[in-house]
């Protein structure tokens, strides 16, 4: 981490995205991370995600609960509103947020210590009802903020920094998203933003619950030897089945790529996906083969990383519950109160 | 022969019943026919924790005095249960009366011989009118409600009418219930004495006055205020408020051209989740509520100081039962005062709203809303089991028609543009409310970092002791001027001048009322005062101070607002008498009464010679 304040001045031939924003104005506070952390990486692809897109950052709000992960809020998206809940209850934050308002692009970020363990019900619940969101763990199998003890994704065999071997069962939140109906899933790496920030714009973009297992090597903590966490396991296990480009709605497509090699989805917004098969065989449209092939992999030491799933039509939550279209924080007094006039009748119909 | 029990307009009615069989619907006939003869009839739901099959009872009090709370004692038992049958035989007072169904034929030993048995063969009738079992059970119901309304001069037409109300729509339906009635009231008019010694004569004691459940009422009030997203994990006695509310919102809140909702409702995975959902939606400038129990509170203390020390407008219906740990789900307490006064760690208080019936209910239900905006913080609304799941008569609702809702102090773009600065723990006016923004408002201004954690004014990461001294003591001037907006407490003065008081609150009202007519012909007086907030009023500490004892009446073992008041207002906790109920069952005028004039008659406060004339 550093000391220094963040510079407010910005070089004048700075691009800038459609809305007239720099890159800059999609910046927090200077990090309080460790250095190297690649928690800060997963901030950075977001601020890259957000300007590519010309999201208006007011417009973002950006959700976390407690830990590590959970912090980085502060460190992204400054003009956006932000909220630090409390550890493993963000998702339920989020969904109320999201009830209330469904005019806002909502980021929950969380860790796996966050969402995999305490916050595990609340992950899965989430997910379930389809809230209209993009989730990103911050995943590095560790607890780094209380100093280095497994989380609950840590793999079975996994060595801590003090040489202690984990027995546990690791808990797979991709295969989780998967079965629980999240409609956007994607895993991928803190160290491969070309990867990352296609798959995080695509995600914003989602109609629905969408959810980026980020595997992040934590520095202090989980990067040595015997750790299948650190930058050097990941970089040689990483097994990416697709990239992708993302065209927002009315955006222009420049990207060519040989027939045969890539294929064009397009989400509910609009927006077109333009996925570059790695594995050829893989198809990102069969939830059930998905879960199959990601196991499968998995049992060969394999990280498998790229967009792992999409539901071009998701239903979200809002469209569940049959909710208007005005944002439910946008309601005035007489679109909420029945007023006095249905008073004098309810007291007839009581008596 | 035993004596006969003689009574207008003033007895007991216990049904005994098997959860489950359909009797509610028809002892809710003959509760409402009561009142609209025009006297006042209390019901109350006695039920165990179970769906079907065990027993159930549903007791009636019946006062043209208009005596709302329990009274203790059976006049009349409907002794409809078996399983249940040698209590239900023993609770019936000397003189008082047994309605059984005569079909089978018992040993006497089953009976007493101070009371008089009243048979009727409901099931023998029911299978020979009937040949569908159900029919056979659900009709039975219908046949005790009319041999009822001969033994106790219950007019038919009333009857007729509400049958007709009840199945509107359904109206096939009618004349069958109707014939049934009749086939009950016949066979009794036949061959029993009617009318027994205790019986119902028309009044005009009602007035204006409504029947209706506290959880529905307070369910409407949350519409009235504005709620538009609750979140809820199902527990007893709460559940029924939620459904309530959304019952509600499809009549008031579904836009008319798309069918669409002005509201969302979402049944949590538990109580964590039901709060943080309201704190989300609430952030996010929703009005939002749960409803929950005592269990509930206890899941819920993390987010609740996280909403006090972020500032989040939340409300909470805490519908109390029995505690602790699962204790008494289907019973009544008052002992959630403290868990809610004080929830979550560090130093954490908490408004609190008392309603003592269903209108207060639904008046408390809607300012919740604005007291939680205007004030940023969690505001409970402290019903109980007695007041959410029972209808009771009570005053007609009133919605002033110029109201507006208050949504405190929130800043539109406009006035980001127009502020000098914006801060969002910044007291600006004096009286601890800052001032805050919603998400989306304004493209650069207004933005800040909500947390749980320590901040600054600015509403910056700050582990400074003065920083936090600081906002530790605003939250203290907040709390005072939340003292200024809750309802205050109501005195009732004796008829008399008097140095002797007594402080209640809650569903304990009717059961004083009563008391304290009753103390008041014994020759005993007191000054009265119902809380109905914390933080108190200045008016709470003028009471105690104005006389020599106090009394203090709950329905909890350990004196919980006992504790608070002597807490909060520094009062010597020797100045205030607890009087205590904790079994469950409401508290009763009787209890009050023994339990205050044997202390005052120890105490020597009052000379209570002059009682006895």
């Amino acid at each position: 981490m550093t000391y220094l304040p963040k510079p407010k001045f910005r070089h004048p031939s700075l691009p800038a995205n459609a809305l007239g924003f720099t890159r800059r104005d999609y910046e927090g506070a200077v990090s309080t991370l460790c250095a190297g952390c690649g928690h800060d990486s997963i901030s950075a692809a977001i601020i890259q995600a957000c300007f590519e897109l010309s999201l208006p950052p007011h417009r973002i709000a950006k959700l976390s609960g407690i830990g590590c992960s959970s912090k980085t809020p502060t460190y992204f998206l400054g003009a956006s509103h932000g909220f630090n809940s409390v550890h493993g209850r963000m998702p339920s934050v989020l969904t109320g947020a999201n009830l209330a308002n469904r005019d806002l692009v909502y980021l929950g970020v969380s860790g796996d210590g966050d969402s995999a363990s305490i916050g595990l019900g609340q992950f899965a619940h989430a997910i379930r009802r389809g809230v209209n969101m993009l989730y990103i763990v911050e995943n590095n199998g560790v607890y780094g903020l209380t100093k280095g003890q497994f989380s609950a994704t840590s793999d079975r065999g996994s060595k801590s920094k003090k040489g202690v071997v984990n027995s546990d069962e690791p808990i797979d939140l991709i295969g989780m998203a998967l079965q629980l109906g999240a409609t956007y899933v994607a895993r991928s790496f803190s160290g491969d933003k070309a990867q990352l920030v296609p798959l995080i714009k695509a995600g914003l973009l989602h109609g629905g619950a969408a959810f980026i297992d980020c595997i992040s090597p934590c520095v202090a903590f989980n990067n040595h030897e015997g750790s299948t966490r650190s930058f050097d396991y990941v970089r040689a296990h990483n097994e990416a089945v697709n990239r992708l480009d993302v065209i927002p709605a009315r955006g222009e497509i420049t990207t060519q790529y040989a027939p045969g090699e890539s294929v064009d989805v397009r989400q509910h917004d609009g927006s077109v996906i333009r996925l570059k098969k790695v594995a050829a065989d893989y198809d990102t449209s069969d939830r059930v083969a998905a879960l199959t092939y990601l196991q499968r992999r998995q049992e060969a030491g394999e990280i498998v990383t790229g967009l792992l799933y999409l539901d071009e039509e998701p239903v979200d939550l809002h469209a569940a519950l049959k909710t208007v279209e005005k944002p439910l924080n946008a309601l005035s007094d007489a679109e909420l109160c029945p007023g006095a006039g249905e008073i004098a009748k309810i007291n007839a119909s009581l008596r | 022969m035993p004596q006969r029990l003689e009574a207008t307009n003033d007895f007991v009615v216990k049904f005994a019943n098997v959860n489950g069989s359909g009797s509610a619907s028809a002892n809710q006939l003959f509760a409402k026919a009561i009142l609209r003869m025009g006297v006042p009839a209390t019901p109350r739901n006695i039920f165990p924790s179970n769906i079907q099959g065990l027993p159930t009872w549903y007791e009636v009090r019946i006062s043209e005095k208009g005596y709302l709370g329990a009274r203790g004692g059976v006049d009349l038992a409907v002794a409809m249960n078996p399983q249940t049958w040698d209590r239900d035989v023993k609770e019936i007072e000397p003189g008082g009366y047994l309605f059984h169904d005569s079909s089978k034929p018992m040993p006497d030993s089953k009976f007493r011989k101070d009371i008089n048995v009243v048979g009727v063969p409901l099931t023998e009738m029911c299978n020979r009118t009937y040949s569908d079992p159900r029919q056979r059970q659900l009709f039975k119901n219908i046949v005790y409600v009319g041999a009822l309304s001969a033994l106790l001069e219950i007019e038919p037409a009333v009857v007729e009418q509400l049958l007709s109300e009840q199945f509107k729509g359904k109206d096939k339906l009618i004349a069958p219930n109707v014939k049934a009635f009749h086939m009950g009231r016949d066979w009794a008019l036949e061959n029993l004495q009617c009318p027994l010694g205790i019986r119902v004569a028309r009044r005009e004691a009602i007035g204006d006055r409504i029947f209706l459940e506290g959880n529905s009422a307070a369910a409407l009030g949350a519409v009235y205020g504005g709620a538009s997203v609750c979140a809820w994990y199902p527990i007893t006695p709460s559940s029924s408020l939620a459904e309530a509310f959304e019952r509600h919102c499809r009549r008031y809140r579904t836009d008319k051209e798309t069918g669409k909702g002005r509201y969302a409702i979402v049944q949590a995975e538990d109580e964590l989740a039901s709060i943080g959902m309201v704190i989300g939606a609430a952030w996010n400038g929703a009005r939002a509520f749960t409803a929950t129990s005592g269990p509930g509170i206890s899941l819920m203390q993390e987010f609740l100081g996280l909403a006090y020390f972020a500032e989040i407008p939340a409300v909470v219906f805490d519908v109390q039962r029995g505690g602790p740990s699962t204790g008494m789900p289907t019973r009544n307490q008052q002992s959630d005062v403290l868990s809610c006064a004080y929830a979550s760690h560090g130093d954490t208080k908490h408004v609190l709203l008392f309603p003592e019936d269903p209108r207060e209910c639904f008046e408390f239900g809607a300012t919740a809303f604005d007291l939680a905006d205007r004030l940023q913080t969690p505001i409970f609304v402290m019903l109980e089991l007695e007041i959410g799941m029972n209808e009771r008569l009570c005053a007609p609702l009133a919605w002033d028609p110029a109201r507006k809702l208050d949504r405190g102090k929130v800043m539109s773009a406009a006035d980001l543009d127009a502020a000098r600065q914006f801060g969002r723990y910044l007291d600006v006016d004096g009286d601890g409310i800052p001032f805050r923004t919603l998400p989306g408002t304004h493209p650069t201004k207004g933005a800040f970092f909500t947390r749980g954690t320590t901040k600054d004014r600015m509403a910056r990461y700050s582990e400074e002791g003065p920083d936090y001294v600081d906002n530790m003591e605003r939250l203290l001037r907040k709390f005072a001027t939340a003292a200024k907006l809750a309802p205050a407490a109501v005195a009732r003065p004796a008829q008399q001048p008097t140095r002797a008081g007594v402080i209640y609150y809650g569903s304990t009202s009717p059961a004083m009322d009563e008391a304290l007519d009753t103390l008041h012909e014994r020759n005993v007086h007191l000054d009265a005062l119902r809380v109905r907030a914390f933080p108190f009023g200045p008016e709470v500490a003028e009471f105690i101070a104005a006389h020599d004892s106090v009394f203090l009446v709950e329905q909890n073992r350990d004196a919980q607002m006992r504790t608070l008041i002597v807490n909060e207002l520094g009062i010597d906790p020797a100045r205030i008498v607890p009087v205590l109920n904790f079994d469950g069952n409401p508290i009763t005028a009787r209890f009050i009464v023994k339990a205050i004039a044997d202390r005052m008659a120890g105490a020597n406060v009052t000379p209570l010679r002059k009682a006895v004339p």
